[in-house]
């Protein structure tokens, strides 16, 4: 691991603190103007502690840094972890359980105030103190985070993240090895913030930053307002580049069909919510060339619970996967071009993806066709012929049309299938609560970090089922000791061979898979329309489109 | 000449008699209930025009080629110009029998389900008028006649359902009960039937009904007739039932139309909001809902229910206010909150 951190570091410091000179002409020639983007609402709490919306996190990218950051890169190149605050990336201790950073000097908040040690510090320990959402998950491997989860107010976590003010070092000691700690520091969760940052959920309060941006205006109903951080001065085009525009201004309220509008017009540069299907055919054919497609990290997935009739049963588990049409699914969708046939959990190019699709017509590796005949027959043996089946979707028209497809196909293969669409803001955790008893359901899972995990670990786990919690993200409430075994090996040797592990987490997959505790529809892609005068549009594949590495003018 | 008094028997036309005739003749109150008809039966006809088109209203198609002039065309038309991004619904052929009014986004037959549709609609609407109609009445009648502290409790009863806004009440009872339903002691009511919006908007209009009918109650409580019954003696109940409820007939007769009117709306609305009718069972509210994601391309995935909508509820409160003209001219009986 230590070789292959020092590998990072190198590239990091060759990559980093000058400018390429493409993007310093670029930079004088585009620089300025106001860049307008629109979203039907805002993304929740300004908090970036607390935010754990795409959306927010997508506009937190030239505002906050970490110690570490995802790169600022087009592509896969996105899913490559750099050193951000910290002047290279760690060192690591031989057992890989110590992480100590180096902190740049002369890098200010945009307050005014130099970053130092102790904010880092209390940074650390405000991920608690504000009940982060992921500070149980994410960061509870960090030594002292148990008294921290325990009693949030007076966390320190001592012996944990120990800051050396002369040094300028911080050291954060882990209970025990984590490959994919880098990652878990480098979102948004783990934001360096002034120490003085009060420990509470700043809602529409923006807090200083040290990235080329800054918050200027906040009003959940109206916008945003994004300007120049003036203490900027940037130290790692890879970690944390400079800008083009003068101003991002992201406004709320508009609808999907006017913001489509706006965009044709010219009125806006960019959409956050899904273009509306009925518009797809127009805007693909007249606006093609203001049209960005990109792969996701991501899986719509049919969650069925393994610990209720019918799908307590492999077979009548079995018989829906290969009931259920991959490619109508996509036609639901938008069609190929925004999504693909899926059959398995880790989405295509993930690491430890290896195609797999054993419920389908042909079996192999990919997706060939529904096979009704073996799924009736799968129904008949397993004797649950003729059940209820309730599926519960998200009240939105894809999610709607999707629960709509899915009864028709249990009322083909011999269920009683009902379909029944609740709000978007409570169906997540409502599927999860197994007092709610759902049988089947539809919801979508988009990668954290680029780790297997993300995927196997969190959805399928034993931990990560939670009787009577909404909390329980897995929500198929599968559980397989001899899986979680393997998912814990793999944990373990991804601290020191990544490559090995995910082999393993590919043959964590096929087992998975082949239990159709959950059926893969269909993995997505993102699709982006931004106005004309919108140009240099760079897609990252961990946090999208990079809203500010595009100019206006 | 003889200077025998002829009796000219004459024949009186009794009460309903004279409703009828002057019913009949207010043509714009014939020409809505013609029409009414026409829409309940052609709803009616669902079952019937689904079997004749070769449709299955209920399930996806997503797939179907269908013949239109001679010429396959598929259901869901993929883009084939630009990115080919996104598939469109076929749009109205104009074919009785043959996507007459198109497909929806799931490729189904849209005029197909807008008769279904309608017959949930019309039925929902109907049944929650009765419900309605009993357990506003029933409350009407108790709460004026009995008075004292009966009156008191029922009234104050009333006016806390009457002191919610009525979409708003409508909308929290769906939403408690659209994923648990209704289990009261024996009575059990799944949560994907249709008794769940009668129900719902029975109840939001129980004092819509009930408030007109306890005044009406007040006042005959004290008229000479229910006077003279009290004194000989008569039961309240009989009282209730022979003297108090035949001088309210009218005035409920009044009510039905216009009640089905905004039962319609409400149930509507709330189908529009997926709280409702359940898919894939259709409502012209979940028909609306379904047209919204079409409202660019196929606009009248949408419109063609609501058009039904605002026709129904503007033929049934033509035909009310025609039949209120008629059972009592002077009657003032309005509903809403006066």
């Amino acid at each position: 691991m230590k070789k292959l951190l020092l590998a990072a570091s190198a590239v990091a410091l060759m990559a980093g603190t000058w400018l390429a000179p493409a993007q310093a002409e670029y930079l004088q020639e585009h620089r300025g103007g106001t860049m307008r983007l629109l979203a039907r609402s805002a993304a929740g709490t300004l908090d970036p502690h607390i935010n754990y919306t795409s959306q927010g996190w997508q506009m937190y990218q030239p505002i906050y840094d970490g110690l570490v950051t995802f790169r600022k890169a087009e592509g896969m190149d996105g899913f490559t972890v750099v050193a951000d605050l910290a002047e290279a990336m760690p060192e690591v201790s031989e057992d890989g359980k110590t992480f100590t950073f180096k902190l740049r000097k002369g890098i200010k908040f945009s307050n005014g105030q130099e970053v130092g040690v102790k904010d880092v510090v209390s940074s650390f320990q405000r991920i608690f103190k504000v009940s982060g959402p992921t500070s149980g998950t994410f960061y509870a491997g960090i030594v002292g985070a148990d008294k921290c989860l325990a009693d949030t107010k007076s966390c320190t976590l001592e012996g944990g993240v120990v800051g050396d003010e002369a040094a300028g070092t911080i050291t954060i000691n882990l209970t025990k090895p984590d490959a994919e700690f880098l990652y878990k520091i480098a979102l948004p969760h783990a934001a360096i913030l002034p120490a003085d940052t009060p420990a509470e959920d700043m809602g529409s309060v923006p807090i200083p930053s040290t990235g080329p941006y800054m918050i200027s205006a906040f009003d959940p109903n109206k916008g945003m307002t994004v300007s120049r951080n003036p203490h900027f001065k940037q130290w790692s085009e890879d970690a944390q580049p400079d800008g083009y525009p003068d101003i991002v201004q992201y406004d709320f309220g508009l609808s999907e069909e006017a913001a489509v509008t706006a965009i044709q017009n010219g009125e806006a540069d960019w959409m956050f919510d899904a273009l509306p299907s009925d518009r797809l055919a127009e805007v693909g054919t007249k606006y093609k060339d203001q049209l960005h497609i990109a792969p996701l990290s991501a899986w719509w997935y049919a969650p069925l619970n393994t610990r209720l009739a019918p799908f307590d049963n492999l077979k009548a588990r079995q018989a829906v996967a290969y009931a259920v049409d991959r490619n109508t699914l996509v036609k639901l969708f938008g069609g190929k071009v925004l999504a693909s046939p899926v059959c398995q959990i880790l989405p295509p190019d993930f690491p430890g993806h290896v195609d797999y699709c054993p419920y389908t017509k042909d079996p192999g590796a990919t997706w060939s066709a529904p096979d009704l005949e073996r799924a009736r027959q799968l129904v008949e043996e397993s004797g649950t012929k003729g059940q209820e089946v309730t599926i519960i979707v998200e009240d939105t028209s894809v999610s709607r049309a999707i629960g709509v497809y899915l009864q028709s196909v249990l009322t083909s293969i011999g269920y009683v299938a009902d379909v029944k669409p609740i709000s978007s803001n409570i169906q997540f955790t409502y599927i999860q609560n197994t007092n709610n008893k759902v049988q089947m359901s539809v919801s979508q899972w988009y990668k954290d970090y680029p780790a297997a995990s993300n995927f196997l670990n969190i959805l399928f786990s034993c931990a990560s089922f939670r009787e009577g919690s909404d909390a329980s993200i897995n929500i198929s409430g599968f559980c397989d000791k001899d899986i979680d075994a393997k998912m814990q090996k793999a944990l373990d040797l991804g601290v020191t061979d990544q490559a090995a592990a995910d082999a393993i987490w590919a043959e964590i997959d096929r087992a998975i898979t082949d239990q159709a505790a959950a059926i893969g529809l269909f993995t997505p892609k993102r699709l982006d329309f931004v106005s004309k005068r919108l140009g240099n549009f760079k897609f990252n594949r961990q946090f999208d489109w990079m809203i500010t590495q595009s100019w206006v003018q | 000449m003889s200077n025998e008094v002829v009796a000219v028997q004459r024949r009186t036309r009794g009460p309903w008699a004279l409703a009828f005739v002057r019913l009949k003749r207010n043509r714009a109150a014939m020409a809505s209930l013609a029409v009414f008809l026409f829409i309940v039966l052609s709803c009616l006809s669902a079952p019937l025009y689904a079997r004749w088109a070769g449709v299955d209203p209920f399930t996806s198609t997503l797939d179907a080629v269908i013949m239109v002039n001679g010429v396959e065309v598929p259901v869901m038309e993929a883009s084939t110009e630009g990115l080919g991004l996104g598939y469109t619904p076929i749009g109205p052929t104009w074919e009785l029998g043959n996507y007459f009014l198109g497909a929806d986004g799931q490729g189904r037959d849209v005029m197909a389900r807008l008769l279904y549709g309608g017959l949930n609609s019309l039925m929902i609407a109907a049944a929650a008028t009765v419900f309605t109609l009993i357990v506003g009445t029933t409350t009407g009648l108790v709460a004026g006649y009995f008075g004292g502290v009966t009156d008191t409790v029922l009234s104050r009863l009333l006016d806390i359902l009457w002191a919610f806004p009525i979409y708003l009440l409508a909308i929290s009872l769906s939403i408690v009960t659209i994923t648990a339903g209704i289990s009261i002691g024996p009575i059990l009511i799944e949560s994907g039937s249709l008794w769940l919006p009668v129900i719902i908007i029975g109840i939001v209009y129980v004092p819509y009904v009930a408030r007109p009918i306890r005044g009406q109650v007040l006042s005959l409580r004290n008229s000479e007739f229910v006077l003279a019954a009290v004194n000989l003696g008569v039961p309240g109940w009989r009282i209730l039932l022979r003297d108090i409820q035949p001088n309210i007939t009218t005035t409920l007769i009044v009510f039905v139309p216009l009640m089905m009117a905004l039962n319609m709306l409400t149930e509507s609305a709330l189908s529009f909001l997926s709280i409702g009718v359940q898919p894939p069972a259709a409502s012209w509210g979940t028909i609306i809902q379904d047209g919204q994601s079409l409202l660019y391309t196929r606009p009248l995935v949408a419109l063609a229910p609501g058009i039904a909508i605002a026709l129904s509820v503007m033929v049934l409160n033509v035909f009310g206010d025609g039949l209120r003209d008629a059972l009592d001219p002077r009657s003032k009986v309005q509903l809403g909150r006066t």
